[in-house]
């Protein structure tokens, strides 16, 4: 056994260590100092969130497979990894507030969010099967605890017990998958699957193509795609809103992380196999998604519909399969953390004590009471419907014109109509807020600083990626020069 | 035959020993019988009743912090198998493990999961 | 007959599609998560076989993770259900009616 081999790089996963560390500290203060008011966790955890950015910022342009080939660090990691920070400490400064007023200001809740980020990290930085699934299952159960911890409210629990027997069944499959994909090829690695795929005399294929469909499966819930979308929008509406948002952003770039790795790069060699699989998939989402958002009374719903569309959206960039295409997946998950956040956020700080403003048409007359709050909850609704000059626009537009490059013209045409129809029901949300009359009095919570933080970064974020795209859709193409071996 | 004979040894041992030491108790511990010490073990809760009945959930916290400390273990065999080649190194990283599994457990005592009232 | 890698795989196929059969059928949430470990452990059977076929200690090595997380999926799972069933004293996911399923 030779340990030089292993190569150990702590730099390499010092993102993962700084959060993971700072989750541990996080509890530890609680235990050791317990107090009655616990924004200080919130901040130890903006903190460490800060000090993770920081060393995810120096391993840009890194490129080595460290810890016996168990994680590597590129610039793709890298790029998915600083979107997943970005996204927690949002959520982090938007639940300061939001969590006191709601009972769930425990040291616990700011300790999961951070080990989700670290399983979500281990996702994207995986080049082995075992990583990615150590990383999943590390997001995945932070998630199943957070969805329910509000456990005095029924919504809650049930919404958690809901996404744990569909999560941990998905888990399952994928987990066939690894193994049947291991069986045929020989290997867990990343880049010897890719190997053994691409030889002529490659034998196990029906083997490899029914492991390879039971892995999309896994994919496919974790990032909610049609037809295994169903835990979706109850999981959304019965989460306390600030981890419904967290998990629209997060688990699901990171779901993506991993699953563009493994199919869009590992198993490259193989596309012509899941190509009309994956066609027929982001057809499939982007209809029912924005169809089934149309009829929809609370936010909440509304926005896991709306969060089903985009993650139909980003298949169609998968199904392009050129690196036009990846990196406009890395770009468009970019752009949705910070508009999704946002919507999600002006959810947040509507509504007085445990009580929320969860039906759209309660929103009537925000345009009066809180003008700065609708032209935020607008500006984020026009991104998420693609309209320009926002950052929505110009990932859609990127994406599409991957799919047309890649010769999948109906496909884009069909992604087009499905953002035409999703402009309907992002406009009612608009028009409510301006145009209709308020039938009484919208509670507003107190205002938290920190959260208007939030909301001012993701505005911010929304219109400057929109307006000034290049150097950030330049590093996302930069995240693929590598990654492609 | 020459790998099988150890093990055979050490089953004549193990059983050998076994049997010592019930006999030992049968014939030289003293015994006071009361209705109590007749009645079947169960783990504390009493043996009587409806077999259908409820157990106390804090059983179940019992449970489950022990099935997720128990298991943790399983990473101990593959390091116990290469424990020599992988010397500092590999005493290090066993040494981190144990840490978080360590913190793990003085958070669950902090919080008052062990404790039984 | 000797037995050899397809038998395992046949008999591993055969635990995991009880599995998801009782996965389906079943509305006890409780029985429904030990159908979900039984997948779990039919995959590990898979692995193990596998591993022993490529002659490489990868199959072990991930059943040890799987065998793991399956613990602490159980623990989570179970916290879970016994907050449900404080809440509404049943485990009958059909009785989960807050929303639509």
């Amino acid at each position: 056994m030779n340990v030089a081999a292993i190569n150990i790089s702590l730099g390499g996963i010092g993102p993962l260590l700084i959060l993971s560390a700072t989750a541990l500290v996080v509890l530890a203060i609680d235990c050791f100092w317990p107090s009655e008011r616990r924004s200080h966790l919130a901040y130890v955890t903006v903190a460490g969130c800060l000090v993770a950015l920081g060393a995810t910022w120096r391993l840009w342009g890194a490129q080595e497979a460290v810890f016996g080939r168990m994680i590597i660090v590129d610039n793709y990691s890298t790029f998915f990894t600083g979107i997943f920070i970005v996204g927690t400490t949002i959520t982090t400064l938007l639940s300061i507030g939001y969590t006191s007023r709601m009972g769930i200001d425990r040291a616990e809740y700011y300790a999961l969010l951070l080990f989700a980020t670290v399983g979500m990290i281990m996702m994207a930085q995986g080049l082995n099967l075992i990583t990615i699934f150590l990383g999943l299952e590390t997001l995945s159960i932070s998630l199943y605890i957070l969805a329910g911890i509000q456990r005095q409210r029924a919504a809650s629990i049930e919404a958690s017990l809901k996404y744990f027997l569909l999560g941990a069944f998905s888990s399952a499959f994928f987990l066939y998958g690894v193994a049947l994909t291991y069986g045929a090829t020989g290997s867990l690695d990343l880049e010897h699957i890719t190997r053994a795929v691409g030889e002529t005399t490659f034998a196990s294929k029906p083997l490899l193509l029914i492991g390879v469909g039971l892995m999309l499966i896994g994919f496919g819930f974790k990032v909610a795609t049609v037809p295994f979308h169903v835990w979706t929008p109850d999981v959304y509406e019965g989460a306390p809103t600030s981890v419904t948002a967290f998990m629209s952003v997060g688990a699901k770039a990171a779901g993506f992380g991993a699953f563009v790795r493994v199919f869009s790069i590992s198993l490259q060699p193989l596309s012509p196999d899941w190509t009309h699989l994956l066609w027929l998939l982001a057809v499939a989402t982007m209809v029912v998604g924005n169809v089934m958002a149309i009829a929809q009374t609370n936010i909440k719903r509304l926005l896991a519909y709306s969060s089903i569309a985009h993650a139909g959206y980003v298949v169609v960039a998968m199904v392009a399969a050129s690196a036009l295409g990846t990196s406009s997946v890395l770009f468009y998950l970019l752009v949705y953390t910070f508009m999704n956040l946002g919507a999600f956020g002006v959810v947040l700080v509507l509504g007085r004590q445990d009580e929320e403003v969860l039906a759209i048409d309660d929103f009537a007359g925000l345009g009066r009471r809180a003008p700065a709050l609708a032209a935020a909850m607008a500006l984020f609704m026009f991104a998420l419907a693609g309209i320009p000059p926002t950052a929505g626009f110009v990932g859609k537009f990127y994406i599409f014109s991957a799919a047309v490059q890649g010769g999948f013209v109906g496909l884009a045409v069909i992604g087009v109509l499905a953002s035409l129809v999703s402009v309907y029901y992002y406009f009612r949300v608009v028009v409510v807020m301006y145009f209709m009359e308020p039938a009484g009095e919208i509670p507003l919570a107190p205002r938290s600083a920190p959260a208007t933080v939030a909301l001012v970064i993701a505005a911010a974020a929304t219109l400057a990626l929109g307006l000034f795209p290049s150097p950030f859709i330049t590093a996302a193409s930069r995240s693929l020069v590598a990654v492609l071996f | 035959m020459d790998t099988a004979f150890p093990l055979f040894l050490m089953l004549l041992f193990a059983g050998g020993l076994a049997g010592a030491m019930l006999a030992m108790g049968e014939f030289i511990g003293p015994k006071r019988l009361t209705s109590i010490k007749l009645e079947p073990f169960e783990c504390g809760s009493t043996p009587i009743g409806p077999g259908r009945q409820r157990f106390n959930v804090k059983f179940y916290l019992v449970a489950m912090l022990f099935i997720i400390f128990d298991v943790e273990v399983v990473f101990l065999y593959p390091w116990a198998v290469i424990f020599r080649d992988l010397g500092v190194f590999g005493l290090v990283e066993m040494a981190c493990f144990i840490f978080i599994l360590a913190a793990a457990l003085v958070y669950v005592w902090k919080r008052g999961a062990l404790e039984w009232e | 007959m000797t037995v050899g890698l397809a038998h395992y795989l046949f008999v591993s196929a055969v635990l995991f599609s009880l599995g998801v059969v009782g996965v389906m059928v079943r509305r006890n949430a409780i029985i429904i998560f030990m159908s979900i470990e039984l997948m779990l452990n039919a995959v590990n059977l898979t692995f193990v076989a596998f591993g022993r076929f490529h002659h490489t200690l990868d199959g072990q090595l991930f059943v040890f993770f799987v065998m793991v997380v399956a613990a602490a999926e159980a623990v989570v799972g179970l916290a879970i259900i016994i907050s449900v069933f404080r809440l509404r004293e049943s485990v009958d996911v059909d009785r989960m009616n807050l929303f639509k399923w």
